[in-house]
């Protein structure tokens, strides 16, 4: 409306009265923005914004067991990280514990999807299967699983039993432990990963197939130069998450392990709850949680930079 | 595509292998809590079947107290992360105000910060509320979700701005044009970020177990450990009925949802 004025009347007066129109309606619509907003940025102000910045000033005191900071210490607290065998370890087992995870759980959630992909009788059934472990929890999970472990009554070492192997402490043997959470993991995982990755499939576009059929190109072919490089995006995103979420493991490690055995699966999130919940240190603590932040940061730096180049997108 | 026969088999012969293997575990459960603790210890196949270890599960905790809590907390958190996650999706889709993007860049910014990283001072400030052992302290500081907010902003995108437009003309204001057009319109995607708030919620772990101290708030996940802490009969019978409680709410919900999550989920992760 205000453009048909516009074009009639172009007094000074009426610039000036547009001018104050248009900032009454700037200021307006800023306050609507904000009020839909507000919320969220209100929670997320007290709960991630201002304790990542309060960690960040915890790291750098010494605190009584309420939490309130007693001493200024500066980079102590980093320097006896660095130089703890513990949390060192702790650091080491987080990758080590990554490296056994993520791979692996992308490349059987891939298998089950692609498998999963085909336009076969009763498929919904198998989907529905293949994502069910994404409604277990950890506790339930890490359940399962410690029976599976347990070394006299589990089924795993029935099963060695039956091929005449020697029975694994699985849990408490330092050679199995980590790898032993880990399988967990991974079985955890694969709800979410293969769901994603099937999404991920069915949104490729069929005519790609349709053509590469009337090529008549085999099976695998078909795999390795359409499905893969159209799935890279999804690719991508499921192996951020999944490395975020490996370094976020708390759940299983609290239930099967304690980090044991002589802090063999002591990955840092625990190593952050024993410090703070345990030991009440939560000046050294924080620091840990700032070394995890900073991981978990330039992984997922890293994992932009190599996978700009590799994604394909559609 | 069609299938030769031949490959038919090999997919099917593929498909029931892997969902055996991938079920296997939560099977074992099942036929476990049902069994008597002298098979279990022998090993031996299920010969009696028996509620036996239900009944000791919700004897030894107030298991039922626990799963309204869950119930509550899980309730509390996806109504909370809806309402907040489609305000804020509004927003950025269709209300243009100075310091947008810059918002958007801080919306993306809480990704980097892991809840892990940061849980001292959110138990010190639970604590310091006077929240540890309240349903407030549980839910509130999950309210806020960018996934949420970036899942709901890429399905409001698709309706079409002059859809809004056509509405201001006809005098709507934006409160009643995001009440009565944008959220029935949206209402598969509110759906999947239901179902997905609920079963992350359900399923915590490290929150609640700092965040509360006794049985009244307690949820169901930590009544597991605490089932599993207090065994020292190997009583495993009981310990896998507990675990069957905790899984059959959010299993039932995933088989309902699981084709709506599934391209919920693809659409805001992909793009």
């Amino acid at each position: 409306m205000s453009m048909a004025y516009r074009t009639l009347e172009t007094n000074e007066t009426y610039i000036l009265q547009a001018e104050r129109v248009k900032k009454q309606n700037r200021k307006k619509s800023f306050l609507k923005g904000m009020l839909f907003l507000l919320p969220s940025i209100l929670l997320f102000g007290a709960f991630v914004f201002y304790p990542m910045f309060k960690t960040i000033y915890l790291s750098f005191f010494l605190t009584n067991a309420q939490g309130a900071t007693t001493v200024y210490v500066g980079w102590e607290n980093y320097k006896a990280l660095i130089t703890d065998p513990i949390f060192m370890k702790s650091v080491k087992n987080t990758f080590l514990f990554v490296f056994y995870t993520v791979p692996t759980t992308v490349v059987i959630s891939l298998a089950l999807a692609v498998v999963a992909n085909e336009k076969l009788k009763g498929i919904g059934f198998f989907r529905t299967i293949f994502s069910s472990t994404m409604g277990v929890s950890v506790a339930a999970a890490s359940v399962f699983w410690l029976y599976l472990f347990n070394p006299t009554m589990g089924l795993l070492n029935k099963f060695l039993e039956v091929f005449g192997l020697e029975a694994i402490e699985w849990l408490t043997d330092p050679k199995w432990a980590l790898l032993a959470v880990s399988a967990t993991t991974i079985w955890m995982n694969i709800g979410f990963t293969f769901l994603i990755l099937l999404g991920g499939l069915q949104s490729i576009d069929s005519s790609l197939y349709e053509s590469a059929d009337i090529e008549g190109t085999g099976y695998f072919y078909k795999l390795r130069r359409i499905t893969i490089p159209m799935l890279s995006p999804t690719f991508f995103f499921v192996i951020t998450v999944s490395i975020i979420n490996a370094f976020q493991t708390f759940g299983q490690i609290d239930i099967l392990t304690q980090g044991g055995p002589a802090n063999g699966t002591n990955l840092i999130v625990y190593s952050i709850y024993r410090e703070a919940f345990v030991n009440y240190q939560f000046g050294s603590a924080s620091a840990q949680a700032v070394v995890l932040f900073i991981l978990i940061l330039l992984m997922t730096a890293l994992q932009f930079k190599l996978g700009e180049r590799k994604v394909h997108y559609q | 595509m069609m299938l030769t026969t031949g490959k038919k088999i090999t997919f099917y012969v593929l498909l029931v292998i892997s969902a055996f293997l991938l079920a296997g575990p939560a099977i074992m459960a099942i036929v476990m809590s049902f069994m008597t603790n002298q098979d279990i210890l022998t090993g031996s196949l299920p010969k009696t079947f028996t509620f036996d270890n239900y009944i000791a599960a919700f004897d030894r905790l107030p298991l039922l107290q626990f799963l309204f809590n869950s119930l509550v907390v899980a309730i509390v958190i996806t109504l909370g992360q809806l309402m907040l996650s489609a305000l804020a999706a509004y927003a950025f889709v269709f209300l243009e105000f100075k310091g947008r993007d810059l918002l958007f860049y801080l919306f993306i910014a809480t990704m980097m910060v892991p809840f892990e990283a940061s849980v001292i001072p959110n138990f010190h400030m639970i604590r310091d509320l006077g929240w540890i052992d309240s349903y407030a302290g549980m839910t509130v500081p999950f309210f806020a979700t960018t996934f949420g907010t970036f899942l709901l902003r890429q399905n409001f995108k698709q309706i079409p701005k002059e859809l809004r437009e056509a509405s201001m003309i006809a005098g709507m204001g934006d409160v009643k044009f995001y009440l009565t057009v944008v959220l029935p319109v949206s209402r598969t995607s509110l759906v999947t970020l239901g179902i997905y708030g609920f079963l992350t919620s359900w399923n915590m772990y490290l929150w609640p177990l700092l965040s509360t101290t006794n049985d009244t708030v307690r949820t169901v996940q930590i009544g597991l450990k605490q089932l599993q802490t207090q065994e020292q009969l190997n009583q495993w019978g009981v310990m896998m009925a507990g675990a069957v409680i905790v899984i059959i709410p959010t299993l039932i919900l995933l088989f309902a949802g699981q084709k709506k999550l599934q391209t919920g989920l693809t659409e805001g992760a992909v793009k």
